[in-house]
């Protein structure tokens, strides 16, 4: 087989390595076969690429800063930037995806979205966009999710989005995925499966990736205006990785190095075992006779028992490096770029944030420059820190 | 031709209608009992399901079967230790998710299947593409693997799928998880599909939950499948002989 190019395009049966492919019922093969074509169709037709690129620029709030954070720097002795998805529309990097797949979901002529969503920041995410492109819009989320989120359940129905909480299994994120692919199964003919990271089936971990490489794009060009060279590390949380993915992508041909940092309870790069779950073969948690564990993370957005697969492959090739961060460590970290910097992370940035502050001055050399995915912001979670707080 | 093939076509020459009921192993003590009250009321064949975390080809029934396995500790080497102290008169298939075997290892897998006296195996998470591994295993161990053919499947799809299905072809009767109930769908222009490309036994399953929708099936197909209305009257608790009396009223019914 040839070289796969460092996070190029995977091979026609959608293989990053080991790992990737497609393992789905039969009835939704045609339906993933078709959106393989129409990606591939659309990401050449510079038409499509326009509108993709106009839409998060007059609607989206693209391009995102990128923000030195200068006090914060000074604390740690390294030069700390931050890409700045917190500032996207929704607050997060998430509609940079689902842009590209409403897109993509009107030009193959279907007129309703249907996706799942741990945190909310996905559903909320394609609520906005379907809303935008006038199309239908069902989110499915596990019961558990929609109870910690409740405020994120309320956006997507104002937003004009069905929500149905999912009650099977663990009642979050793996079992909201479980089921609207049962959904989708009897609505592909006019319904597009807008799925929210690069995980699943391919050709979604690449499209996903594809979609969000935009993040990666714009931060190595604006890193110039403070950097004469590439950053020394480039620093994202994973739970599936999409915003990861998207970072990495700017970044996979320098030297860079390239962190991924997971919830401890629930880092499949560092617990996991090879498996096949929701249509991928990836890393997953798993018990001896290979069910799937369930994930315990403090964030909703982490809380997945997988990875997608152009991680597991970027791990095994060593192109990238992925670490992990136990709970008690992420209330720290939000509070620290909050106080130094006016920023309130996201509880899934804050992973990031809790492993760069670890690592300053160890495996971050001082004076090493250092880019962080700030992939969201914290306002959906500051219910849950308050209480958190308060509790300890 | 493999076993399951050589047996089901037999069922066919004697012109009768395949049954195939499917049932969740290990939902009690002495599970293997219900394949007795199944064969006592007139199954050609039985498929069992391995439980996985994650059935996302199963509805709410099957899904809270499984769950209830798994937790009274069911595992692929407790199903195969169980079933091999018995020998049934009827070839046995196996219903599972790609991971429990994936995880066992494929030629483990398939050697403890066979071991078990299973001669099929249906992996609705398995695609023709990503299935070589697994029916090389098979191949090992004389195990047929059955491909599904779905209503959304092309006519160009349709013959590479028949071409490789082993046993039968499972038409899908609609596009739908396990036991959805409706009335839209029969299968049976899943099943002209299939016999557009070969003489396979085609058989069709998913949704067929009461004898009249059996009675319409059996038809055009050369067997029908009944899963989650089964497995819902062993939920409640049915004895041996309703499950045996449910199965004869399918029975009757093609």
């Amino acid at each position: 087989m040839a070289q796969l190019e460092i996070m190029g395009t995977p091979s026609d049966d959608g293989r990053f390595g080991d790992f990737g492919g497609r393992f789905i019922p039969e009835a939704l093969y045609p339906a993933v076969s078709e959106l393989d074509a129409a990606f591939r169709d659309a990401w050449a037709d510079p038409a499509f690429r326009d509108e993709f690129h106009t839409t998060l620029r007059i609607f989206g709030g693209r391009p995102t800063p990128v923000t030195p954070l200068p006090r914060l720097s000074e604390a740690l002795g390294i030069r700390l930037y931050a890409k700045r998805e917190d500032l996207a529309h929704t607050g997060s990097h998430k509609l940079n995806n689902v842009v590209g797949q409403a897109l993509l979901t009107r030009r193959m002529g279907k007129t309703r979205m249907i996706a799942e969503t741990g945190a909310g920041q996905h559903g909320v995410a394609s609520a906005t966009a379907a809303a935008r492109l006038g199309l239908e819009c069902t989110v499915y989320m596990g019961e558990v999710d929609t109870q910690r989120q409740i405020l994120n359940v309320f956006r997507m129905e104002l937003l004009g989005a069905k929500v149905v909480p999912v009650t099977s299994g663990s009642r979050t994120l793996k079992d909201a995925v479980n089921e609207a692919m049962r959904e989708w199964v009897t609505c592909v003919s006019d319904t597009h499966y807008c799925l929210g990271s690069v995980m699943g089936p391919h050709p979604f971990p690449w499209m996903v990736r594809e979609f969000q490489s935009i993040i990666g794009k714009e931060a190595r060009d604006q890193m110039q205006e403070f950097e004469e060279n590439v950053p020394d590390a480039i620093v994202a949380c994973v739970g599936g990785g999409s915003n990861a993915a998207g970072i990495f992508a700017g970044f996979a041909n320098d030297t860079s190095r390239l962190i991924g940092v997971e919830a401890a309870g629930g880092a499949a790069i560092a617990s996991g075992e090879p498996g096949v779950l929701h249509g991928m073969k990836s890393l997953l948690l798993q018990d001896p006779h290979g069910q799937i564990r369930e994930a315990h993370s403090i964030s909703a957005g982490l809380d997945y028992p997988g990875i997608g697969p152009e991680h597991a492959h970027l791990a095994s090739s060593g192109r990238a490096e992925y670490v992990s961060i136990q709970d008690d460590e992420v209330l720290d970290a939000l509070s620290l770029l909050s106080r130094y910097e006016g920023i309130i992370p996201a509880l899934e940035t804050a992973h990031a944030v809790a492993w760069i502050a670890k690592e300053a001055g160890k495996s971050l050399p001082t004076g090493s420059t250092v880019l962080l995915n700030l992939s969201g912001r914290g306002d959906k979670d500051v219910a849950q820190v308050k209480e958190m707080l308060d509790g300890k | 031709m493999k076993a399951l093939e050589t047996a089901l076509r037999a069922v066919r020459d004697q012109g009768r209608t395949a049954l195939v009921p499917y049932f969740m192993a290990g939902l009690s003590d002495d599970w293997t009992t219900t394949i007795d009250a199944l064969i006592a009321g007139g199954a050609d064949a039985i498929e069992i399901g391995l439980p996985f975390s994650d059935p996302l080809m199963d509805g709410v029934v099957i899904q809270e079967a499984g769950t209830k396995a798994l937790e009274r500790g069911t595992t692929l080497d407790s199903v195969v230790d169980e079933l091999a102290q018995h020998s049934f008169g009827v070839p046995l298939i196996v219903m599972t998710y790609y991971n429990v075997l994936l995880h066992e290892g494929l030629n483990s897998a398939a050697s403890k299947l066979k071991r078990a006296g299973i001669s099929g195996a249906i992996i609705p998470d398995l695609t023709l593409e990503e299935s070589a591994e697994w029916r090389a295993a098979c191949d090992e161990n004389g195990i047929a693997t059955i491909l599904m053919v779905a209503p959304s499947t092309s006519t160009h799809r349709a013959a590479t799928l028949v071409a490789s299905t082993e046993g039968f072809a499972y038409a899908s009767a609609r596009m739908a998880v396990t036991g959805a109930a409706s009335d839209e769908g029969t299968g049976g222009d899943v099943v002209s599909l299939i016999r557009e490309h070969s003489d396979i036994p085609a058989y069709i399953g998913i949704g067929i939950t009461t004898p009249e929708q059996a009675a319409q099936a059996s038809k055009v197909a050369d067997g029908v499948i009944v899963g989650s209305a089964l497995v819902k009257l062993l939920l409640a608790g049915a004895n041996q002989a309703e499950v045996t009396a449910f199965v004869a009223s399918l029975r009757a019914a093609i």
